[in-house]
């Protein structure tokens, strides 16, 4: 069983990045979870689809204590036999939601739900590792293999590498891994070069660029991912692509992140060369 | 081994030598020969953190607001807000006496929590502490305030209980007061102490009238009732002329905390937990406070003429008049103990004013305080402590479990008094042991009453033939 773990900044697309991706493993035969780690739940509604499935915490709440939860009752299947569970956790600005994702993984770990027959296991995490909770998932016997989605906008670039530093401190202490960044384009100039650029300083790999294609979005409104309301378009074949690089996948590596003088360096260099240019010439202009 | 500068200097060097070196340094600022006349703090530290890895005494924030502050008040009920722990072992152990019918208007012995669970962490406990306070309220209609003392887990998922305060208070028409002592802010429980001052100045204090007042209104601040310790106190000064209109809060009642500032001087016994609110009150109402010291014939006259000193002529009478009236028995309380305690060597570690309020009570039945010091003290209570003790008596701050016995052991005391934690260590050493938090299961200890009981109690605790018994198996 693989243990996979996807972080990106918040509203990358890594929900529908790895929906996808998952949809695709699964059509190749492949058994997966899902565990969503953000309150917002978001991470298994193409798979079901559906609106978005009951959490774990969202139950305990309801029937007082984790104990009295059933794993049936968190535990949903969905396209092609893929497994479906969400953390859940409380609306913004009250409680604990980093707690809520230790509580639910600790429920499905106790209760059976890592079953041997799984090939792969992905959880879904909230934009950034913003505290204990959300490191949940690359802590020991869990996830070994993390992916950053990202896009070559400088606040993305700038959550990769936050995300690699909090990779290094469990690298060091467990077995985590960085297996590399996932672009999923927002057709910035020269995005793919620049993901290559921050790919290789933090000695890691561009494993997969996604273009940017309004079929998912489609799809998304239907409540399924491309595979399943598409499965002849080009963008299908994409997560596919991604899919079986995931599958042969060796290069898993303890990252190296950069400063952010590096970082601001890196987009000077490939990013916003032509916007300071152009800042120069309003000056003139004035 | 003779009291002097240089040989308790080095003793303390001695003892240190078993500490790593960064600990010996750190340690080192907290260990002292007394210097009477030093005035100043002569750089001993306190109000610190403990080094890692040594036995402290130490409590938390929690402790300190709940345990001390808030947990003697009569007439309102505490709740412990987070994880049920916090609030079992914390419940009922200080001997804090109070009066009145139990559950109807004394909830002295009672405990709430609010027994988070996982899904009050992940979600937050504001709905489940509203629906608690209204289902407290109904079931005890006469209580007169709900006092939310918040645990660890509370601060960190930053649940609003101001909010929830402010709108059940306004509900419920009572004293609703939230107290942010998460127990790891500070570094001992003393921050609790001053959290729950200010939870009192800011939710309680000034919201109720004095009906009719008197020139001889006064209140009595920080004296907890242990074992009725303020009822022999408040009694003294009745007797002398003055009116008690609160008591902080030893069988205290909310409604009078909350007319305190009506006073016309106040009166404060536990300088350390308390100073913050007298404090305020000067600032604010203008209002003179005056510290005293009931452990004690010599100290409990000193004060009571201390106390008068601040009224007319008829209260400076009746002063001398109480002094009169109580002074023979005691005289004949020490002629009955000092024979068998003169000359007796004490050591002491406390917390809050012991370590140097009850220096005057040992010396009126002739024994003699060679060693004390605080767990949580800052450096105005050493201040305090300097000219009660003699030059070279050595003075410990937040005192480790190691030092202190290694101290016992090289100073051989005749008596130690300390908290239960210490109490079997020395007794197991053969030395005779006194609990100076509670009382050891007796007291009062404060005002004249107290002063005959104390007096019994430590000749118990020196004199008892137990002591003759005592021998290791392989010895015999």
């Amino acid at each position: 069983m693989r243990q996979i773990a996807i972080y990106g900044k918040g509203g990358i697309g890594k929900s529908t990045t790895s929906q996808n991706t998952v949809a695709a493993l699964a059509e190749m035969g492949k058994h997966v979870m899902i565990v969503g780690c953000d309150p917002k739940a978001d991470a298994t509604r193409l798979i079901l689809n559906a609106k978005a499935q009951a959490t774990v915490m969202d139950l305990a709440r309801e029937s007082g204590t984790v104990e009295d939860l059933e794993l049936d009752d968190v535990l949903m299947t969905g396209f092609k036999g893929i497994k479906c569970a969400e953390s859940g956790g409380p609306e913004p600005g009250v409680g604990c939601a980093g707690r809520g994702v230790i509580t639910a993984i600790n429920f499905l770990e106790e209760n059976g739900a890592y079953t041997p027959d799984l090939d792969f296991v992905f959880y879904d995490v909230l934009g950034d590792v913003v505290c204990g909770g959300f490191a949940m998932p690359i802590r020991e016997n869990k996830a070994q293999e993390i992916y950053i989605v990202t896009s070559g906008e400088m606040m993305a670039m700038y959550a990769a590498n936050n995300i690699a530093r909090g990779i290094l401190k469990y690298a060091t202490s467990g077995s985590v891994r960085l297996a590399g960044l996932i672009c999923n384009s927002r057709m910035v100039e020269k995005e793919i070069e620049l993901i290559e650029v921050l790919a290789k300083r933090l000695s890691t790999q561009l494993i997969h660029y996604i273009p940017r294609d309004n079929v998912v979005q489609r799809a998304e409104l239907k409540k399924q991912t491309v595979i399943q309301y598409y499965p002849d378009a080009h963008q299908a074949n994409e997560y596919r692509d991604l899919a079986k690089k995931i599958v042969e996948n060796k290069n898993f590596v303890v990252p190296t992140p950069i400063t952010v003088d590096e970082l601001e360096d890196l987009l000077m260099e490939y990013g916003f060369m032509e916007i300071d240019e152009s800042v120069e010439q309003a000056k003139v202009a004035v | 081994m003779e009291i002097t500068k240089e040989n308790t200097q080095k003793m303390i060097d001695e003892v240190l030598e078993a500490y790593p070196e960064k600990a010996r340094k750190k340690r080192a600022r907290h260990l002292i020969p007394n210097d009477p006349d030093a005035g100043s703090t002569c750089g001993l530290r306190s109000n610190i953190k403990c080094i890692p890895g040594v036995m402290t005494s130490r409590g938390c924030a929690y402790a300190g607001s709940k345990g001390v502050v808030w947990g003697p008040v009569r007439d309102v009920i505490n709740i412990s807000h987070g994880p049920v722990g916090c609030g079992q072992y914390s419940w009922g152990n200080r001997r804090n006496l109070t009066s009145g019918k139990i559950g109807v208007n004394n909830f002295g012995m009672f405990h709430f929590t609010s027994d988070f669970q996982e899904k009050d962490i992940v979600y937050g406990g504001d709905k489940n502490l509203e629906q608690l306070l209204r289902e407290t309220r109904e079931l005890f209609p006469d209580a007169k305030g709900l006092i939310i003392e918040s645990e660890c887990p509370i601060g960190l998922i930053g649940d609003d209980i101001e909010a929830v305060a402010r709108k059940m208070a306004e509900e419920l028409e009572i004293f609703v007061v939230p107290v942010r002592c998460e127990g790891f802010r500070g570094v001992s429980q003393s921050l609790g102490h001053h959290i729950a001052n200010d939870s009192v100045r800011d939710y309680v204090l000034g919201k109720r009238e004095l009906k009719e007042k008197t020139p001889y209104d006064v209140a009595i601040i920080g004296d907890y009732n242990i074992a009725g310790d303020l009822w022999a106190s408040k009694k003294l000064f009745e007797e002398m002329g003055l009116r008690v209109i609160a008591t902080w809060t030893g069988d205290a009642s909310i409604e009078d905390m909350a007319l305190t500032n009506h006073a016309k001087v106040i009166l404060i016994h536990c300088y350390r937990s308390m100073n913050y609110i007298a404090r305020h009150m000067e600032d604010k109402y203008g209002l003179p406070w005056v510290e005293y010291n009931f452990f004690g014939p010599t100290k409990i006259k000193n004060s009571i003429r201390e106390v008068a000193s601040f009224f007319d002529d008829s209260i400076k009478e009746k002063g001398e008049a109480v002094i009169a009236k109580y002074d023979p028995l005691m005289q004949k309380v020490i002629e009955k103990y000092r024979p068998g305690l003169e000359g007796k060597k004490v050591m002491i570690f406390v917390g809050g004013l012991r370590p140097r309020h009850v220096v005057g009570a040992y010396e009126d039945l002739g024994m003699e305080v060679i060693g004390t010091g605080y767990e949580f003290a800052h450096s105005d209570d050493y201040e305090r402590t300097f000219p009660e003790l003699k030059e070279g008596v050595i003075i410990f701050d937040d005192a480790t479990q190691y030092e202190l016995d290694e101290f016992v052991k090289k100073l051989k005391p005749d008596l130690v008094g300390s908290g239960i934690k210490e109490k079997y260590v020395y007794q197991k050493m053969g030395i005779p042991f006194r609990q100076l938090h509670s009382w050891d299961y007796s007291g009062p200890y404060h005002g004249y009453d107290g002063f005959s009981i104390f007096a019994r109690d430590m000749d118990m605790a020196i004199n008892s033939p137990t002591w003759g018994f005592v021998k290791a198996p392989w010895k015999k």
